[in-house]
């Protein structure tokens, strides 16, 4: 019996798993551990499997997904802090037979652009929107969000979100998907082989819905962690995310089919 | 030719309706033509005003602290407007309404009943229609077939039956205007 | 010739967007130029073209939809007045970084603040001198006709696609509100989805087949890229500077004394002249059309031909003066007189400044 030589393993047939064409290959700038990169993936495996590679029109926020349209293998635009449902409005409205999505983060979509977000979900846009929820404020060095939960330290909280003084963590998805205008809201996660695959789904879900001309927005949120901000080792956060963020921001559907889901 | 009035009343009198009629008329007969409304919440029944312009060369100033004439329907504009009439110049208005009268001597000042003689036609819609047949007789700057040209362009087409009666309330003011 | 008609400077204006061939109008109403979205609602523009308006929730909701959809290629445009286009100047700086050709119509309001609804020209620096953050420019033309802002729009969007750049079209409540006689132009078809992709291969459609996707963006992180594409920006401003200066001379042969006004100040100074020269004072009107690039040319020309100065005549403060001054150099006298906060200088005001400031004084 002559040696295996790795000539011989790397075969089609051998094959398990493949980066998507959709993915440049420009290493990641997101810390190691977060879950910026995994729904990045998602999408553009969704994006390919559906063949609408030359028909999607992404948007970038700002915040630590400003740099998304680097790894984003379509044609994307970056928008304002916090405008990204105003470009994909336009766009979708002008190219009603593109795929136009926005992907941002907690205080893109529910800070600043507040109002951006609950008139295109109450327009109901047909597009997809991409909500990363961490609870901080990643890029610019672990501040408070819209999102960080009561007691949570932040750089900006640093003795724990008081919420007499700091207001109270907003729950965006459950706001959306009371509109009108929305057709699908769904909150997953991504930080364990299960929760990607339930994840990968919704996804495929909230784009197949544009595809198939569905009224109204597809709004996806994606419970993250931020190790980084957050101050704590990879593993740790994703316990902590489970144990903290899950219980306040309940995974599972909200809205399928325009029918919001009874609890 | 350059003829520059001002159009004074309260809103709802069609005091802007009178001055777009007059302007469009004078597209009709190839002029150039402005018109400037007073714009804002005073316009929502308070005092209303127009200035319009026609003449042959190209119009340079549309906004005007001096008029060749001043059409007033109200006091408030009476006393806005009376010393804003160019001297020599004239003065158009119905005394319905009107306390103080003008005093001026070096202008030519006119009258027309204008809202009783709409109210006798039966329709005080038309009140504005025999204002502006009273300023024509004066200066008639255009003329009554660019007049009902005009009125066809500027009202939509399912106001057009009502344009013989705008017609006659012209006739009307053309008929009944009184020089002071 | 065209379809005559008695518009208002507003009705024009949306009129000729459909006219145009505009694919998408966004905006948001205010003072003094709504009738702007209310004449492309009632005109079905989406039904004689093909156009989209919408009304957006903001007018910075506006501006950023006109980010997207120009990042399309397609031709998109705005309009309000002063403390909307304020809201608007940060999309601006976005747009002009990450060069999208755009048209946003500005009806100037007085301000500062919420101000009043009344005609003002108080938002001069803003429109030519940056408005929102970072070295760029707008190009600005300045109608001063209720004609000009029917012919404006198309020239708006040829410039602004020539160039990739937004392009501002000043006018105020004055010319907005008016109306006049106004030829319109005849309809220019609307692109096709398959010729905006040709046309502009910049515009972010759906990455080509076998081709490179694109990116719209104003951040490069690399300090050195990103002076690189200012260096880019800047040169292009170069060009316009030399190529696209608009605007018109009126009795300048023999004059001693120079208006130099736009808009609706233009207009009111026409009058001023007149009144002027039946006295036997020489005057003459400069009116910059194009407010960027500024006319510097022939302010200097006529300093070296001689006249005694310059008055510049604006509905502010004085702002568009210190453009007139930076040609100048100090060479001849130049004044500057307006009413302001929504009131309008009359021509026998602008006459009075002329002979007090520049005659008399």
């Amino acid at each position: 019996m002559s040696e295996i030589t790795l000539q011989d393993i790397i075969k089609p047939e051998n094959l398990v798993y493949k980066k998507t064409s959709l993915m440049t290959d420009k290493a990641l700038s997101y810390c190691p551990g977060c879950g910026h990169g995994t729904t990045h993936r998602l999408i553009m495996e969704v994006i390919e499997e559906l063949g609408q590679e030359n028909e999607t029109i992404g948007v970038a926020p700002v915040g630590c997904s400003v740099l998304a349209y680097e790894f984003m293998n379509v044609d994307m635009q970056e928008a304002a802090h916090g405008r990204a449902p105003a470009l994909a409005t336009a766009i979708k409205r002008l190219w009603p037979n593109k795929v136009v999505f926005t992907y941002q983060g907690d205080g893109d979509l529910a800070a600043i652009g507040t109002a951006e977000t609950i008139h295109a979900c109450n327009r109901g846009e047909r597009i997809v929107m991409v909500f990363i929820n961490n609870g901080i404020y990643g890029m610019t060095g672990g501040q408070m969000a819209p999102t960080t939960l009561p007691g949570m330290k932040t750089a900006t909280s640093p003795y724990g979100r008081d919420i007499a003084t700091m207001g109270n963590p907003l729950k965006m998805t459950e706001l959306v998907a009371t509109l009108p205008g929305t057709y699908y809201v769904t909150r997953q996660s991504v930080q364990t082989p299960a929760a990607v695959r339930k994840a990968r789904k919704a996804i495929k879900k909230a784009f197949q819905n544009q595809l198939d001309g569905k009224p109204g927005v597809s709004f996806i949120e994606v419970v993250s962690n931020c190790n980084s901000g957050w101050k704590m080792e990879p593993v740790q956060s994703n316990t902590w995310m489970e144990e903290n963020m899950f219980p306040f921001y309940q995974l599972g559907d909200l809205k399928v089919d325009g029918k919001l889901i009874d609890k | 030719m350059t003829e520059e009035i001002i159009i004074a009343g309260f809103g709802g009198q069609g005091v802007l309706s009178m001055g777009k009629i007059l302007a469009y008329s004078g597209i009709m007969q190839d002029q150039e033509v402005s018109w400037l409304p007073s714009y804002g919440p005073e316009m929502r029944g308070g005092t209303a005003n127009v200035a319009v312009i026609v003449s042959d060369e190209r119009i340079s100033s549309p906004t005007l602290t001096a008029f060749d004439t001043a059409i007033i329907l109200n006091q408030q504009s009476m006393d806005k407007f009376e010393h804003s009439v160019k001297p020599g110049g004239v003065l158009l208005y119905d005394p319905n309404g009107i306390i103080h009268h003008p005093t001026r001597k070096d202008i030519t000042i006119y009258e027309v009943q204008g809202a009783k003689l709409a109210a006798e036609m039966g329709n005080t819609k038309i009140f504005n229609m025999v204002v502006l047949g009273a300023y024509l007789k004066v200066k008639p700057i255009v003329k009554l077939e660019n007049v009902i040209r005009g009125l066809k362009k500027s009202l939509p087409e399912r106001y057009h039956k009502l344009i013989p009666l705008n017609e006659d309330a012209i006739t009307m003011g053309m008929n009944n205007v009184n020089k002071l | 010739m065209g379809e005559l008609k008695l518009m208002k400077g507003n009705e024009a204006l949306a009129e000729a967007a459909i006219r145009a061939g505009v694919d998408g109008y966004f905006g948001y109403p205010i003072t003094p130029q709504s009738e702007v979205i209310e004449y492309l609602m009632a005109e079905k523009p989406f039904e004689r073209t093909g156009m989209v308006v919408l009304q957006a929730e903001s007018e910075v909701a506006s501006i950023n939809m006109l980010y997207g959809g120009g990042g399309t290629g397609k031709k998109v445009m705005t309009s309000s007045s002063s403390p909307g286009i304020s809201l608007m100047q940060e999309g601006l700086s976005y747009l002009a970084g990450a060069e999208i050709p755009c048209v946003v119509a500005n009806v100037v309001r007085g301000g500062p603040g919420l101000g009043d609804i009344q005609p003002a020209q108080s938002d001069y620096f803003q429109s030519v001198k940056g408005g929102g953050h970072g070295d760029y420019r707008l190009l600005v033309l300045a109608p001063s006709s209720v004609q000009e802002m029917s012919d404006f729009v198309p020239l708006a969007f040829d410039l602004a696609f020539k160039y990739r750049t937004p392009a501002l079209i000043v006018s105020d409540g004055l010319i907005g509100q008016m109306m006049e006689k106004v030829e319109l132009f005849d309809q220019i078809p609307r692109l096709t989805d398959e010729e905006v992709i040709k046309r502009h291969p910049w515009a972010t459609n759906g990455k080509p087949k076998g081709g490179e996707r694109r990116i719209l963006t104003s951040l490069d992180l690399d300090p050195h890229k990103l002076e690189r594409h200012n260096w880019h920006l800047q040169e292009k401003y170069k060009t316009i500077e030399e190529n696209e200066v608009r605007f018109e001379m009126l009795h300048c042969e023999d004059a001693e004394y120079i208006i130099v006004a736009y808009g609706s100040s233009a207009r009111i100074a026409q009058k001023s002249i007149q009144l002027a020269r039946e006295k036997g004072i020489k005057v003459g009107l400069l009116r910059p059309i194009t407010l960027w690039p500024f006319p510097k040319k022939p302010i200097d020309e006529l300093t070296k031909k001689g006249v005694k100065g310059f008055l510049s005549v604006e509905m502010s403060a004085g702002q568009m003066i210190e453009d007139v001054k930076l040609v100048v150099e100090g060479r001849t006298k130049v004044e500057h007189f307006g009413r302001y906060g929504g009131v309008i200088h009359s021509p026998e005001q602008v006459l009075e400044a002329l002979e007090q400031k520049l005659i008399g004084g």
